[in-house]
């Protein structure tokens, strides 16, 4: 099977003779024969058996949907008699509110309703991600419950009025008297004292000998310190939800990566039972990580209970930055000793990132650095200081994104002092297996995917000096780095298959898509799990009431559906088995002997025993079959050490004159497992390219550390990479599925986030000689 | 939004004698005044709509350019006589905005835009002097990269935000006004007031003057100018530092020349210092160095934005030199 991309073939291939671990570590020569030899070497290879539909570049279903307009947003659905709301936010950090004069805007013209806590039903607070195994909210703390300012931009009101704009109107003349209290705001406040953090049921903190002593005593070293700064969330789809009571029913149309989850979620808020939620997503405008549950969701629901009527509500986009978390700043040092040969001796890799009391969302930083190279000693450690602001959550590669970045500038660092190609230094690294937890990997071409970067973005290697040149006002230099993000299976995934007479398949599952082509990919895969052919498919998801409770983060949601669709596929099986009549050839046969292939139930040892689907229905007088069923738990991450990794290669431009950086060219070559379809990767790798870029060199939550406020709540002062900022993109991929993955799948929403920023700062050194160690690279910082 | 009435104006004379009081507004595109309206920050109880009155691009009898008011950002631009005889112009417009925006926008919203300082946009939880005289300003101990070291004063730091006036005040533009009293010319670099102890006075506009039009004076320096804009990315950013900047050579010697700085200045800033110091002098880089120290000599900054003065210079020198080899 040849994976192809925008312009070019990619080599490898999935070959049945690749092995589990289909680089041999510490030989850069076997490694360097093992691939790419030859550029024609990969395609005379033989192929991977095709199993029908994986990998084939199906167009996006849901395309000429959107391209003409008639995908419907959480926002565009109405309800009769439907209120549209705003909110007004707060200005103190942390305080109480005195008094808050409503009069002029309960008068206003078209106002429906004015809640506040002195109206606002007694309801539970939220429960946030990992307070419980159903968490979905981005903070515990009580929604308008009471007198009391948590953060600068916490809703203090909601108005609800018969059209948007009376609604912002009317939010405008509410006037908030507070007392204000004390607040931490300031990162250096927050972050003496801060203990070792918490976070997804373990302690960030790490260490395997004395790391200290060890780069004491290195032959070489480099210790550096970083920080990365605040982000917020920009997806092109504002916050909204629909909602309305229908009889005992709360009834949300919403943009939400969990509709399970957020549905539960707000069920308890509410005191519900969750079937009398129902909650649907059938198209979300991006995630990110910061669709989830937020406080205006909860408000709309309860001032749509307390009007008696149904209430959009769209956030602003100044709403989203006050109110929809983002990714928290860090403060981070890497320091790293080695041999001389570039071996490594120490990796330490430590640091402090902010938080809320209210919520369990540290950024795990040091993720990368557990898994990705050997050394003898090493010290891992994240710190949390808590502050008044509003929560931070997850953005896309949460941890990974801000870890890999001083990680991978200091692995240049340490190659220039050793003088040895940082390709080859990362290659000398590379691990037997997993540095701190012992297993085998999965599945594991790191090593590939470094040479077959190099060789496709033209490296050079180097030794210690700096290749920059020089074309006019214009410093040219090339960087590396590489990529990481943890394969995730989160328990709760399920589906059901419904199966016609027509042999056409229903596939439902509470899954999301979010711009990335969820239905289109699921649809493969089921296609496959059945093998009936794609056509045959039809998916259908973004509802609470569907089989499952997945959520569309952590990369995780495909693996999510392979087991679902694998686990549903043998009980249907089992369903067809016991309709088999007596006298056919599959009777009496054991359902875990037979499987579903080219429309037929067969018997898995011998295809050629075999009953078409439809003659079975036909003769058992079933117009369909039906089956749902559970994912086993996700055991296999347990056993082995699942992790994709990746190459990125970066050329960049600084202008000598004003220190302007632009970056001209980015290759990215990923080892994810088996890519279920190109074009739908390939928009994803490259999309995840893009974003970093903006961390690279522009985005930047302004929090001012004085108010606790966001200063800059606005496209237009928060820059993220417009279209002449995203340079010629390359990526590829390994394509080597892993056996110990669902669809042999790990998972491609996140990694290309990574290693990104890193490789641009690599780049920026070799065009300028300045290492920078503070994100964003700024003008300013190259003059 | 704050309800308002709306009319619109089919004359000069129609639109002036609408004017009340302070609370009504002219209203170009939109594409500014509209937005500060959804956040507050404007707050009129009147629009009158001026973008039916003149858009017309004329020659005048002085053989310069009479630029209609009403002027789309993108019909300057693409003016033949503009993109021939004043370069710098068509650059600048062109630097700005996205082009959708410039599409809508017009030459009198352009230069009565106001400053995009993020504590001037935040209504409810920031201070700004130039919103509420008085208040304080929270920009001074605050984020500040964007904001200016020219001109600038304890009370506000702001800075103009346009491209196209950089453009404008290095070719001597005058704008015509129509008012109660009638009609006068200001110079575009007299048109904007230095904030002061009053930052919220930002013109010399009087209640109800209405811009009319832009006229550039025939100068054939204007031919060979360029404009440099240097920003956070490669598009759809405001100037940190830009320079619109025209050059003649004659026998060796700097005949004429003219410089303004955009992004560093509560004004399209005119460096006439830096410019009468060439004048007479042998071009290059030690005559523009020493242009570029005189154009920043009076620059206070602030620990957000202490990098401009020399990005500011270093910019000068590079469109200097590059005008220079140009005209060789």
């Amino acid at each position: 099977m040849t994976m192809r991309t925008k312009d070019h073939h990619m080599p490898f291939v999935s070959s049945p003779f690749v092995t589990r671990r289909d680089v041999l570590v510490g030989s850069a020569a076997t490694a360097a024969g093992l691939f790419l030899a030859e550029p024609g070497l990969a395609t005379s290879l033989p192929n991977a058996p095709a199993r029908s539909g994986l990998g084939t570049a199906y167009p996006r279903r849901d395309g000429p949907l959107k391209v003409r307009g008639a995908a419907r947003f959480a926002a565009e659905h109405r309800f009769p008699g439907m209120v549209y709301g705003a909110l007004v936010f707060s200005t103190i950090a942390r305080g109480t509110i005195r008094r808050i004069e409503t009069e002029a805007a309960r008068a206003a013209s078209g106002v429906v309703l004015v809640m506040t806590h002195e109206n606002m039903p007694r309801l539970a607070p939220p429960e946030p991600f990992y307070a419980s195994p159903t968490g979905m909210a981005g903070s515990a703390i009580p929604v308008m419950q009471d007198a009391s300012v948590h953060w600068n931009g916490q809703p203090v009101a909601v108005i609800l009025a018969s059209t948007q704009e009376e609604a912002d109107h009317a939010a405008r003349l509410v006037r908030v008297d507070y007392e204000v209290a004390e607040a931490v705001t300031r990162f250096d406040d927050a972050a003496v004292g801060a203990p070792v953090a918490f976070y997804a049921g373990r302690d960030l903190q790490y260490r395997d000998g004395d790391a200290e002593a060890a780069l004491a005593e290195a032959e070489a070293s480099v210790d550096l310190e970083f920080s990365t700064p605040q982000q917020n969330h920009n997806q092109i789809e504002l916050h909204a939800v629909t909602v309305a009571w229908q009889g005992g029913v709360l009834r949300m149309h919403d943009c939400t990566q969990g509709v399970d989850l957020s549905a539960i979620t707000i069920a308890k808020v509410f005191g519900l039972d969750p079937s009398q939620v129902h909650l649907t997503a059938e198209f979300v405008g991006g995630g990110f990580g910061g669709k989830t549950l937020w406080q205006y969701h909860i408000l709309a629901a309860a001032a749509a209970r307390l009007a008696g009527r149904p209430v959009r509500m769209t956030l602003t986009r100044e709403g989203v930055y006050r109110i929809c978390g983002g990714r928290a700043p860090t403060r981070q040092r890497v320091a790293l000793g080695a041999r001389l040969d570039g071996r490594l001796t120490a990796l330490i890799h430590t640091g402090t990132t902010m938080k809320i009391a209210q919520n369990s969302m540290t950024e795990p930083f040091m993720e990368a650095a557990e898994h990705m190279y050997r050394t003898d000693t090493m010290h891992l450690e994240i710190r949390a200081g808590v502050r008044d602001m509003l929560a931070n959550t997850f953005m896309r590669a949460p941890g990974a994104a801000v870890g890999t970045f001083p990680l991978e500038v200091a692995l240049d660092a340490l190659a220039e002092r050793l003088a040895i190609d940082p390709i080859e230094l990362r290659i000398r690294n590379e691990p037997e297996v997993d540095p701190t937890t012992g297993k085998a990997f999965s599945q594991r071409a790191l090593v590939g995917a470094l040479r077959e970067g190099a060789h496709r973005f033209g490296w050079q290697p180097r030794s210690g000096e700096r290749l920059g040149r020089r074309e006019g006002e214009w410093l040219v230099g090339t960087g590396m780095a590489a990529a990481y993000y943890p394969y995730k299976r989160f328990p709760g995934g399920a589906a059901r298959i419904t199966l016609g007479q027509d042999g056409r398949a229903v596939v439902e599952l509470a899954v999301h898509d979010m711009g990335m082509g969820t239905g289109t990919a699921t649809a493969a895969v089921a296609a496959d799990r059945l093998g009936l052919p794609y056509e045959d498919i039809e998916i259908r998801y973004g509802d609470n009431r569907l089989p499952g409770n997945m959520i569309a983060a952590g990369s995780q949601q495909m693996a999510a559906i392979g087991a679902a669709l694998t686990a549903a596929r043998d009980a249907l099986v089992a369903e067809l088995a016991a309709l088999v009549p007596a006298g056919a050839a599959l009777h009496g046969r054991p359902a875990e002997a037979l499987t579903t292939r080219d429309g037929a139930l067969v018997l898995a040892s011998d295809p050629a025993t075999r009953m078409p689907l439809a003659d079975l229905l036909a003769r058992a007088e079933r117009r369909e079959v039906s089956a749902e069923a559970a994912a086993p738990p996700p055991s296999e991450a347990k056993e082995w050490s699942m992790h994709s990794t990746g190459a990125v290669f970066a050329e960049v431009r600084v202008n000598a004159v004003t220190g302007e950086l632009r970056v001209s060219r980015i290759t990215g070559v990923y080892d994810c497992g088996r890519i279920l379809n190109s074009t739908l990767a390939a928009s994803q790798f490259r999309s995840g390219i893009v974003m970093a870029l903006g961390m690279a060199l522009m985005e930047n939550t302004l929090f001012d550390e004085r108010s606790g406020r966001i200063a800059n709540p606005s496209l237009a002062a928060y820059y993220i990479p417009a279209h002449l900022d995203a340079p010629e993109i390359d990526v590829a991929w390994t394509g080597i599925p892993d056996p110990e993955a669902p669809s042999g799948a790990r998972g491609i929403g996140e990694i290309s986030m990574t290693g990104v920023a890193a490789s641009v700062a690599n780049a920026v050194y070799d065009a300028t000689g300045k290492r920078i160690h503070d994100l964003p690279i700024t003008l300013d910082k190259l003059l | 939004m704050t309800p308002f009435d709306y009319a619109r104006a089919r004359s000069e004379q129609d639109a002036v004698a609408r004017v009340k009081d302070a609370g009504t507004k002219y209203l170009g595109a939109g594409t500014n005044l509209v937005d500060l309206m959804r956040e507050g920050v404007e707050v009129p109880s009147r629009l009158v709509d001026v973008t039916r009155l003149s858009s017309r691009i004329e020659p005048t009898d002085g053989g310069g350019l009479l630029i209609g008011a009403a002027a789309s950002n993108t019909a300057v631009a693409e003016d033949a006589a503009v993109r021939a005889r004043y370069p710098a112009l068509a650059r600048a417009i062109l630097s700005g905005a996205s082009a959708q925006i410039r599409n809508m926008a017009t030459v009198g919203g352009n230069i009565l835009q106001r400053t995009r300082c993020t504590y001037f946009l935040d209504v409810e939880g920031a201070r700004c002097n130039k919103r509420q005289p008085g208040q304080g300003c929270d920009a001074l101990e605050g984020f500040n990269r964007g904001h200016g070291v020219l001109g600038v004063s304890p009370a506000c730091i702001a800075t103009h935000p346009s491209d196209m006036c950089v453009a404008l005040a290095a070719f001597d533009a005058v704008v015509h006004i129509a008012g109660a009293n009638g009609r006068r010319h200001v110079p575009l670099v007299d048109l904007h007031r230095l904030p002061g102890d009053t930052p919220h006075l930002e013109t010399v506009l009087e209640l109800g003057e209405l811009i009319t039009a832009v006229e550039l004076p025939s100068q054939t320096i204007t031919a060979r100018s360029t404009y440099r804009k240097v920003r956070d990315r490669a598009s759809y950013a405001f100037a940190l530092v830009s320079v619109a900047a025209a050059l003649e050579v004659a026998e060796g010697r700097i005949a004429d020349v003219r410089i303004a700085l955009g992004g560093v200045a509560p004004k399209p800033w005119r460096a006439r210092e830096a410019e009468a110091t060439l004048i007479g002098a042998v071009p290059g880089q030690s005559a523009f160095v020493a242009a570029a120290e005189l154009a920043l000599a009076g620059a206070r900054t602030r620990p957000g934005n202490a990098f401009k003065p020399e990005l500011a210079r270093r910019t000068i020198v590079a469109v200097l030199s590059d005008l220079a080899g140009a005209g060789q």
